[in-house]
């Protein structure tokens, strides 16, 4: 067992962080401000990161990508949890998914993506459909050699600024031991395509600048050459290749949180009542001592999924663990931190209320807390069970 | 042309230093440690030298503990071509390390060597002169500007009072000072292809240096905090607090 970065790793920790404090960070109030980032700055983060050689760099260098492991990837993703959400999506990590991109869907997509030319979006859930994707209503019926879309997907991020989405869709019924089941298929859909629209999604307390919409299909005709992975496998393509981003979230909530952390501690170091600092009064230096140790807790989940999915033996367990400790220390650490500040906590003038607000969305997006708890309690229960 | 960095592994800029409680030096427990932020300068102007063709061959050197490594890979992320890295645990004196810079200078035949004018750990500002002085070269100390081409290098040098412009016959010592250049953070590739560059490993046995310290540190102490200030109402009451309290009219 190693617990130490690499001589490589470190200097790509530092030179993420340099980016974030000089690209990404001095734009931080603008976004929450304007509750948007402007498309020239999405623009100028995307040519930064390419000349800095982040962006995309989840990919492997023989996509054009960047050639990090799973781990080094984690290690990245804390240093941009630190900064504003809708900020750092702009230095892309495309999703992991459109590696089962094939024959002329990988000069169509996978590539231009890498590159930076073209950005995704993944539309999964629907308003009958969160938790329980399988019973989308999404359908997509053949009609020779297409596929004809209709449905409506709610809560699809990125999608204002995507000039694709990823749609899964139900593509049929099969007959299980367990009753019918629909058959989901996977699709690559222009976001230009006749029939495909998308409507700015209701405003969220979270992550202000980023934002989700709603897409909706009628009579959207799409060829089956778009099929990405194999047809009535979507869910296959999925399991093989979005595990991981869970991690993404679970790392970048240790970067937010430590960066609350850090703001707390200088608070309390210098904030004085009763004649001393507050950092001074238990009630405070408790709180902080859980605080950084809850945080090292999450880091080290983080990064234990993340040494084992790139050694090619990533666990979803691991992944579920990773996300549920990770957001909701987040929720305890920015609440804390909150509290520390007392009332200066909650002015928008600091970044602590927004650490705060910003917490929230991670305990529900990427699958909630609970369904973490499933995929735990499974495989906690299996191997007892006949 | 070939260019020699050399590049100290000191406590991080951004650290606040504290001093150990047996006064014996700061405390490097568990701190973070970084290059010494005028070497940085110091490797960006070489790989700037290679990139619009005035050097071929920019090498970094680093003397220290097992982790100066890190240094160096920083260096050769940067852009540098390739690392020396002379092993020594515990303290080294500028004398000590102006010597063994001066056997490497004896390998590798620089034309120039380009230093930080200073460690900002014990901000000693002795090894390039030390260094230009065991070699016999001419040496350009404070340097906020470079231009070097064809066996001489002019340099522009922050002095007392303004600039000074001073031509030097090659090969020569710089020492660098903080308006020359700003310094560069590694990409991506330039620090995959940093991991291939070599680290060649040496002792000071190997270049025959003796490194028994001649200093010995009595005490070291924290600066004396700062009191803090107040604010008077009134000119009259600033003079009686400046008579009565401060004693100085
Ligand atoms: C800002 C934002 C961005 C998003 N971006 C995307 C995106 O880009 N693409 C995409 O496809 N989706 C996206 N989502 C959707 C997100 O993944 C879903 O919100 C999430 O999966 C939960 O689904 P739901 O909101 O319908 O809640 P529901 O599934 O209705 O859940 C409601 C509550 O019931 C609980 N619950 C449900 N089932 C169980 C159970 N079996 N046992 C115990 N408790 C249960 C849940 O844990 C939750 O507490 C986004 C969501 C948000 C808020």
């Amino acid at each position: 067992m190693q617990f130490s970065l690499s001589e490589e790793q470190t200097l790509i920790v530092e030179t993420v962080r340099r980016f974030v404090e000089e690209e990404l960070a001095p734009y931080e109030d603008e976004v929450e401000r304007d509750n948007r980032v402007r498309p020239e700055l999405i623009r100028q983060v995307r040519e930064r990161a390419i000349e800095r050689g982040l962006y995309a760099a989840n990919m492997p260098e023989d996509l054009g990508g960047g050639g990090l492991d799973a781990l080094t990837v984690a290690l990245m993703e804390i240093e941009l949890g630190r900064t504003s959400f809708a900020l750092q999506y702009a230095v892309a990590r495309p999703s992991n998914i459109l590696r089962a991109c094939k024959g002329e869907q990988v000069e169509r997509y996978l590539l231009p993506t890498v590159r930076g030319e073209r950005v995704e979006c993944l539309a999964m859930t629907e308003p009958q459909a969160g938790s329980d994707l399988r019973a989308m209503k999404t359908r997509a019926e053949r009609d020779g050699d297409r596929y004809v879309i209709n449905g409506a997907k709610h809560f699809v991020s990125y999608a204002d600024v995507a000039d694709y989405a990823i749609l899964f869709a139900a593509s049929g019924v099969e007959d299980t031991p367990r009753g019918p089941r629909s058959r989901i298929t996977s699709f690559l859909v222009d976001k230009d395509t006749p029939g495909f629209d998308v409507v700015m999604g209701p405003e969220s307390v979270s992550h202000r600048g980023f934002h989700h919409c709603e897409l909706v299909f009628t009579d959207c005709r799409v060829h089956e050459d778009r099929i990405l992975g194999e047809e009535h496998k979507g869910f296959d393509v999925a399991n093989a290749w979005l595990g991981a981003t869970r991690l993404t979230v679970a790392a970048q909530c240790v970067g937010r949180a430590r960066r609350a952390l850090d703001m707390a501690a200088e608070w309390a170091a210098t904030r004085k009542q009763f004649g001393q600092a507050i950092g001074k009064f238990q009630g405070t230096s408790f709180k902080l001592a859980d605080m950084a140790t809850g945080i090292e807790a999450a880091e080290l989940l983080v990064l234990r999924a993340a040494d084992r999915e790139a050694r090619g033996e990533g666990r979803d367990r691991d992944f579920a663990m990773a996300k549920l400790y990770a957001t909701e220390m987040l929720a305890r650490v920015t609440d804390d931190a909150l509290q520390i500040y007392g009332g200066m906590g909650l002015v928008k003038d600091l970044p602590i209320e927004r650490f705060w607000r910003d917490a929230r969305v991670e305990r529900i997006w990427d699958g909630t807390s609970e369904i973490q708890r499933h995929i735990i309690s499974r495989s906690v229960l299996r191997p007892h069970e006949d | 042309m070939k260019v020699l960095v050399p590049v100290k592994r000191v406590i991080d800029y951004n650290v606040k230093v504290r001093v150990k409680a047996d006064r014996t030096g700061v405390d490097l427990a568990n701190v973070k440690m970084s290059m010494n932020p005028f070497d940085e300068i110091a490797v960006e102007e070489a790989v700037r030298m290679k990139e619009a063709g005035a050097a071929d061959e920019a090498v970094a050197v680093s003397l220290g503990p097992q982790q100066s490594q890190e240094t160096l890979r920083t260096a050769l992320a940067m852009g540098a071509d390739r690392a020396i890295h002379v092993v020594h645990d515990g303290e080294l004196e500028p004398l000590a390390v102006a010597k063994m810079l001066a056997g490497v200078v004896g390998e590798e035949a620089p034309d120039l060597v380009i230093l930080g004018k200073q460690a900002i750990d014990d901000d000693a500002n002795q090894t390039g002169q030390m260094l230009s002085g065991l070699l016999g070269w001419s040496q350009g100390t404070f340097v906020s500007k470079v231009d070097a081409s064809d066996g001489a290098v002019r340099v522009v040098r922050e002095v007392d009072g303004g600039l000074e412009t001073v031509a030097l016959r090659m090969p020569a010592v710089l020492t660098v000072d903080l308006r020359l250049n700003e310094p560069r953070y590694a990409s991506l590739p330039n620090i995959m292809k940093a991991r291939k560059k070599e680290i060649a490993r040496k002792t000071p046995a190997d270049l025959g240096v003796d490194t028994t310290p001649r200093l010995n540190t009595l005490r070291v102490e924290e600066p004396p905090k700062r009191q803090g200030g107040l604010k008077v109402g009134s000119v009259a009451e600033l003079v009686d607090k400046l008579h009565n309290d401060a004693g100085v009219i």
